[in-house]
């Protein structure tokens, strides 16, 4: 009798511990993903569409959401819990979804040319007190700005310096020595960012050959407002192939008789009445007028099978570009008919 | 300009304040997202950008004048816009006759696109058509995806990750649990996804998780994706590298086997193993007067005999 109490004891322990379950427990097929970082749950079950069709939508959705929001705080009321401030409250772990940045990670800061050479010598940091001893006003005060310990605009007398000039304005030498420092270290600091900023941007250059060098230094030679003309010779520097124009003059002197034949030969063409005909040019045009005409035979043709603006442009670019490139051979394919 | 860049010196704390709070930093602000209409609305339009802002209150900039840009066409604009307010996720909402109800829901890594998806709006009841109470400002909601197209398919998955940087609040460490009231619930049927929005009501069960009923509450999207423009691999990538100095720093000397037994390796210095100190056995030890090891010896070489 004893030991079918207990069984029944058990057993019905047993299901009212099930009981209570079955309100917080919810079936899946597959076990969702949680990130508690970021409250979130990811859900891969595919959705029954059927059964969505069928039913109403919103209900559907809503009993899924139920779901799936159950599984979520079921994962959440695990975490550890303590008390803040009469408020029970659950510590977060890290999110582990990985979104981007919206910035770009911080480069740090270039050294400035006083930090390279400290690194450079071992000096180290010295770590100054906020406040300084100051025994005019007898209290502390602190270093710089706004009644700071040492303050020298306030002076009311300044005695005139034995190498001085005794008419010298004490006052505005102060102040002239003070703004001179000021533009100084501005000037300083503007220096070290302009040089952390180059450091940061130039690109090492290619290696480039002998010749791309020498080309570089010959135009940088004569790039000036004279044209290299007062340009000083590196030491070592070889002269400068001639680059431009070759003219070449006949010798003063030499052949009488043809020099004789090409002025009379001048003169008779400042005589003629109707111009002399460039042979080369009257073909050159020639050409260009039968490229033309093909080309446009050609455009007309596209045009009728396709159509459109960008078609024609393309037809006239090659139009044009047609008598350059196509002059030579065609010509003389003409010569030989 | 814009960078504490040092040539230009702000010269009040505010200032400087105001400019620090824009920079890169290691760990990040949470992000602001801006909300823009298109050179045409229509009143679900302007009514849907007016509840995405509330839900995103105060990280959103809700800007009142229409702005006739076409994001998939031209961003210059809107990198501009995100420049000048410090936004790096933007929704961007117009209306025409080939793509009606349009929202773009976008992301920016440094000033420059990321990732513009395009959702039509199909059905869409507002807050206001909800007539119950509602959450203050501020709330983290919890985001829940349903549908097994967020992982399959790439383009979703990547809406996915814009969805939850959208829609999460600021990282927090510790969450009061009886204040996680929202819940976002996004699922993907049918070639669409639905955005549902609800209040949790923690009811009593027999333990102590609590079990859950849910009301509606917010607002209701169905959502069409249309066109999608997403960032190359390695932009993507590039906007996902985290800082060094933030990664778990790996404590050295311990190994695990195939077991999970924790191994770990101490160096000891040089020990004299005559001089090591085992367990005390009172019955081997030396005694004065006693019988030592030689005479132990002799002994049992006369019984030999």
């Amino acid at each position: 009798m004893a030991a079918c109490s207990i069984e029944d004891v058990l057993a019905k322990v047993e299901k009212d511990e099930a009981e209570i379950l079955k309100n917080i427990t919810v079936h899946k097929e597959l076990e969702l993903e949680f990130d508690i970082g970021n409250l979130a749950a990811f859900d891969k079950n595919p959705a029954d569409v059927g059964l969505f069709r069928k039913h109403k939508k919103e209900e559907f959705l809503r009993s899924l959401a139920r779901d799936n929001t159950q599984l979520l705080i079921n994962e959440m009321w695990k975490l550890p819990t303590e008390r803040v401030q009469e408020a029970v409250v659950a510590k977060l772990p890290e999110p582990h979804t990985r979104l981007p940045r919206e910035k770009p990670l911080p480069k740090p800061r270039p050294p400035t040319k006083w930090e390279e050479f400290a690194k450079l010598k071992g000096i180290p940091k010295k770590k100054k007190t906020n406040l300084v001893w100051d025994d005019v006003h007898k209290e502390w005060r602190r270093r710089w700005g706004y009644k700071r310990a040492k303050d020298d605009t306030k002076d009311w007398l300044i005695e005139v310096p034995e190498s001085a000039d005794p008419n010298e304005d004490q006052f505005a030498r102060r102040l002239k020595a003070k703004n001179e420092r000021v533009a100084k270290n501005e000037l300083n600091r503007l220096k070290n960012i302009a040089r952390g900023q180059k450091v940061s941007v130039q690109v090492p250059p290619k290696d480039q050959s002998k010749a791309e060098l020498g080309k570089a230094m010959q135009l940088a030679r004569i790039s000036t407002a004279s044209v290299g003309k007062f340009q000083d010779k590196l030491p070592k520097e070889k002269p400068t192939r001639t680059v431009g124009k070759k003219r070449s003059f006949q010798p003063l002197i030499g052949d009488f008789n043809m020099e004789k034949q090409r002025q009379l030969d001048l003169l008779k063409v400042m005589e003629n009445k109707k111009p002399r005909m460039n042979v080369t040019r009257a073909v050159n045009r020639q050409m260009r007028e039968e490229d033309a005409e093909a080309a446009r035979h050609k455009k007309e043709g596209r045009r009728g099978g396709k159509g459109g603006k960008k078609k024609g442009r393309g037809g006239g670019g090659k139009g044009r570009g047609g008598p350059k490139s196509r002059g030579g051979p065609k010509s003389k394919k003409h010569h030989g008919k | 300009m814009t960078q504490l860049d040092g040539i230009v010196k702000p010269k009040t704390k505010r200032s400087k304040r105001f400019l620090q709070s824009r920079e890169p930093k290691l760990v990040e602000n949470i992000k602001n997202a801006m909300l823009i209409k298109g050179g045409n609305t229509s009143q679900v339009v302007t009514q849907a950008l007016k509840d995405i802002h509330s839900l995103k209150k105060p990280n959103a900039v809700l800007y009142k004048k229409k702005n006739i840009t076409r994001p998939f066409e031209d961003q210059t604009s809107l990198e501009f816009f995100s420049k000048k307010s410090d936004c790096s996720l933007f929704v961007f909402g117009s209306h025409n006759k080939k793509r009606p109800n349009n929202l773009v829901f976008g992301r920016m890594f440094d000033f420059h696109v990321l990732d513009m998806f395009e959702l039509g709006i199909e059905n869409y009841l507002s807050l206001e058509d909800f007539k119950n109470a509602k959450f203050p400002e501020g709330t983290k909601p919890m985001l829940i995806f349903a549908g097994d197209l967020f992982d399959t398919d790439n383009e979703h998955r990547r809406l996915k990750s814009l969805l939850v940087d959208f829609f999460r609040g600021p990282t927090v460490p510790c969450v009061r649990l009886s204040g996680l009231e929202h819940v976002l619930h996004f699922t993907a049927l049918d070639g669409k996804i639905f955005l549902r929005s609800y209040r949790v009501l923690l009811k009593k069960s027999g333990c102590r998780t609590p079990r859950i009923e849910l009301e509606e509450i917010g607002p209701s999207f169905d959502f069409s994706l249309r066109r999608v423009h997403l960032a190359s691999d390695d932009l993507y990538k590039k906007a996902h590298k985290q800082p060094k100095q933030l990664k778990p720093k790996k404590k050295k000397n311990i190994s695990h086997d195939a077991f999970g037994t924790k191994y770990g390796r101490l160096h000891m210095q040089k020990q004299d193993l005559s001089k090591l100190q085992t367990r005390k056995m009172k019955g081997l030890r030396k005694r004065r007067g006693e019988v030592t090891e030689e005479e132990h010896g002799s002994p049992k070489k006369a019984k030999s005999d």
